[in-house]
Order: C-alpha cells, then structure tokens, then sequence
C-alpha cells in the first residue's frame, strides 16, 4: 500500500505496470485517472491544487487502511498532485488489486468518493477571466453515504 | 499557544496563513468566537459555519470539539481534491 503526494506529473501506465508486477496471486485490478478538463465557460489557463501537507498523507493511508481491511485488497496505490497543472494532464489516480473484480471496483470506488471530500486538496481554476476556487458538490457528500 | 492553519479561500480572505495564539477558549466554538472578536475580516469569515470545515490535530471535528491537548487547528472551506 502506498500514498504518493507530488507536484510533477506522472506517468498512469508506468504506475500501473509497475503495480501489477509486484501482484502476487490477485485475480483483479481497478484503476482510476482523474484528468485536468476545460469544464469552465471561459478557457482554463491551469489548475492550481492547494493541500494541507501533514493531514493529507495521513487521511489518504487511513482511507486506505479502512478499504483494505473491507475488500481484503492485495494493495492499493493512491497518487495526487499538488501545484499547478494543465490541461489533459493527469490530477490523480487510484489502483486496487484484489481476489476479485467486484471488491477491486468496490474499494477503488470507496477510495474516490472518501479521497473527494475527506481528504484536504482544494483546486482553484485559473481561466483567461480570472481565477475561482471550485465549490464542492452535494453529490460528493451524498455519494459517501452508500458506504 | 495554539497554531492555526487557514487553507484556499479562507486564506485568502484572512490574509493570513498560519498564525500562533494564546487563548483561553476551550472548545473550537469559543476559539472561533475570540477570533471573531478581533477584527471584522475574521468575523465576516466565520460568518456562515456551514461553508467552513475544522481539523483539529489533522482530524475533521465540529466546533464543539475540545481544546484540551490540539496543538494544530485548521480552517478551510469543504475539499474538492480528485
């Protein structure tokens, strides 16, 4: 189990192949890329990230003891970048390995939606109109209730 | 002494981002009452609660959790990481 905390980007496929090649005898793996898109409605310029360093690591590693323990995952891997970052770049990813695939999707499932509105990243968007910080939805909250 | 931790637009509007305080609050409640008292940035700040999460020693808690033994307080707005 590993969390990686880093401002340069990175690279999802090397991740993943090097994830999988440390596997002993898991029958499934789930991975998820959250990608750096144009959603405003003026060009965005880049996307600052903003994260609270000495709490961060430690909520993302108990999020993942906690998915560990539920799914019986073989491991996990959290990746986040903090900084400034551009447009199609990679923001972040999880991996999980399991027996099998429902507990693979499950936790890594579990980890987004408790990664999204537990753990301290804010993200402001710098757009050719200026600069806002982007508000968290009720979805994200709500979505944290079906765990 | 306490330290405070303020984070994104919380920052921004305090101007300020980390700052050491004595105080005689005892829970987050009265810590935020005695920042309120001390300038108007503060108190337009703390105005609306519900926009604003606390940690206290790196854990989420409410404003009635208490200051015995935290060391670190943090004040930001609801996270938006992923």
């Amino acid at each position: 189990m590993k969390v990686i905390l880093q401002k340069k980007r990175f690279d999802p496929g090397k991740l993943i192949n090097e994830f999988q090649n440390k596997l002993e005898n898991a029958g499934a793996m789930v991975n998820f890329v959250g990608i750096v898109r144009n959603n405003h409605k003026f060009n965005l310029v880049k996307l600052h990230i903003e994260h609270y360093p000495e709490m961060t690591k430690k909520s993302l590693e108990e999020i993942q003891l906690i998915s560990k323990k539920r799914w019986h995952l073989k491991d996990s891997l959290i990746i986040h970048r903090y900084g400034d970052l551009n447009i199609n770049e990679p923001i972040m990813m999880v991996i999980t390995a399991a027996d099998h695939r429902l507990e693979a999707f499950n936790a890594a499932e579990f980890l987004m939606d408790y990664l999204k509105s537990r753990a301290p990243f804010w993200k402001k968007e710098f757009t050719d109109d200026g600069s806002v910080w982007v508000s968290s939805t009720e979805s994200d909250e709500n979505s944290l209730n079906r765990w | 002494m306490i330290k405070i931790l303020y984070f994104s637009w919380v920052r921004e509007r305090l101007g300020v981002s980390e700052q050491l305080i004595d105080t005689n609050a005892t829970n987050i409640g009265e810590l935020i009452d005695e920042l309120k008292s001390k300038d108007e940035k503060y108190k337009l700040t703390f105005d609306d609660l519900s926009l604003i999460k606390i940690a206290a020693n790196q854990k989420l808690v409410d404003v009635r959790h208490p200051l015995k033994e935290v060391t670190e307080v943090a004040f930001f707005p609801p996270m938006t990481g992923g």
